[in-house]
């Protein structure tokens, strides 16, 4: 059980970070609050509802992409990753840790961010809610593992979008195809596939990523 | 980590011969043997080529994968330097595969982009994909890290090929429901000899560029060596 005592002191410290600094969640809800007003605008005015709900994900994306690219700046900036390393506690905790707490920042967003798509758009059915949820877990996964790697580098940020995006295309087509289908079940069921396979895929070669 | 040269069982020039042998052989066979196709005429011709670099695309990206976990696994010193050379082999190939197929929809369909053509949008993200790991690659130093991380990002391409595929397909649903079929049935004689010959002229071709590739990277290294010995 140390395991799960070690993951859940790592993401209790971006949490607390979180609170006290409060450097990421305001920008992220910034971000996807605007980024839905420059939807509107560049939705011509006889568009149609599938339409919004396709650029509901595309927000979505490019939240999570905002919050991954801090995920790492703190550890980087003071060099913690390096004592976290040399820390006796497995490896993977480090990545399910840091998932986690971009998990709880990007869902933290979201909850503000639906309701807001909702007011301006349109509603949003129970199959889009669990859809996102689905998808958030992948990306915050894949998101997190590749922010490891993108801070490490000398591109750092600009590398990430890059690294990130060919890796969300199945994620946007299982929530687009779950928000805009009558029958979602496959859709979301491909979205846990997703899950499963980077989420194992991630949490066994994390060790790669931070170990030299 | 420095890369050892591995002893081939076969020299580059008997690999040389064999593929200008075998591409020759298999233009032949394209251009002079196979016969007309019924629906789509001559320029069904290009599909021998097409689904052979396509083929080949794949074995690249896996070999790449395979070395990568040689790499991690066995922790092989020249691992490293094979797979990065097999996956830019892979993007080559794939480049290609774009091109062909960008042709063979124009002439069939009237369109140089098909969104509801499954293998182009595929190769179009594994293009994205793997330009991402020659950036990544460059913006790390050379060294332990650098190699640790190609290698865990080769491998994540493995797993986005399956995925990425069931992803288009499953889009199609929502996107475009019209599914092209590409040839008849009548999959056999001459059509299959062909095709058999392309797909062994172009494997061969991409294993000799390989050789090559990795030939000229390991003097490249010895070089680097030798002028800091």
């Amino acid at each position: 059980m140390t395991y799960l005592a070690d993951v859940r002191a790592l993401a209790r410290k971006d949490l607390l970070l979180e609170l006290r600094a409060r450097d990421t969640l305001p920008a992220m809800l910034l971000f996807v609050v605007a980024t839905f007003v420059v939807f509107h605008f560049s939705l011509p005015s006889h568009s149609s509802q599938l339409a919004a709900s396709g650029l509901l994900w595309v927000a979505i994306v490019f939240t999570a992409l905002l919050g991954l690219g801090r995920a790492f700046v703190p550890e980087r900036e003071q060099r913690v990753l390096d004592g976290l390393v040399l820390a006796p506690c497995d490896r993977s905790a480090i990545w399910l840790a840091k998932a986690i707490a971009t998990f709880a920042f990007l869902a933290a967003a979201e909850i503000v961010a639906l309701p807001v798509f909702a007011l301006f758009f349109h509603g949003l059915d129970g199959a889009t809610v669990a859809a996102v949820v689905l998808a958030d877990v992948g990306i915050c996964a894949v998101g997190t593992f590749l922010g490891a790697m993108a801070v490490a580098t000398r591109a750092r940020d600009l590398l990430l979008p890059l690294l990130f995006l060919p890796l969300a295309i199945p994620i946007i087509v299982g929530g687009v195809g779950a928000s805009v289908v009558g029958s979602p079940g496959r859709y979301l069921a491909f979205l846990a596939l997703y899950d499963l396979l980077f989420g194992v895929l991630c949490w066994a070669s994390f060790d790669y990523v931070v170990a030299e | 980590m420095e890369p050892v040269t591995r002893s081939h069982r076969v020299s580059l020039p008997v690999l040389a011969v064999a593929s200008l042998v075998l591409v020759t052989l298999a233009l032949a066979l394209v251009f002079f043997v196979v016969p007309n196709d019924a629906n789509q005429g001559f320029s069904q011709r290009i599909f021998y080529f097409h689904v052979s670099i396509a083929f080949t695309a794949y074995a690249c990206f896996a070999g790449g994968a395979w070395k990568a976990l040689l790499h991690l696994w066995k922790r092989d010193p020249r691992a490293d330097l094979e797979s990065y050379v097999a996956i830019h082999q892979g993007v080559i190939f794939g480049v290609l595969v774009l091109i062909t197929g960008s042709i063979w929809a124009k002439i069939s369909w009237g369109h140089w982009w098909l969104w509801s053509e499954d293998q182009l949008v595929l190769f179009l993200v594994l293009f994205l994909f793997y330009a991402a790991y020659f950036m990544l690659r460059f913006s790390v130093d050379p060294g332990p890290q650098r190699a640790n991380f190609s290698a865990v990002y080769a491998l994540f391409g493995v797993v986005l090929i399956p995925v990425s595929f069931l992803a288009i397909r499953i889009a199609k649903s929502f996107i475009h429901p019209v599914v092209f079929t590409l040839h008849g049935p009548n999959f056999g004689g001459w059509i299959l000899v062909t095709y058999c010959v392309a797909q062994a002229a172009l494997l061969v071709l991409a294993y000799t560029l390989y050789r090559i590739e990795l030939a000229g990277k390991l003097i490249d290294v010895r070089l680097r060596e030798l002028r800091f010995a």
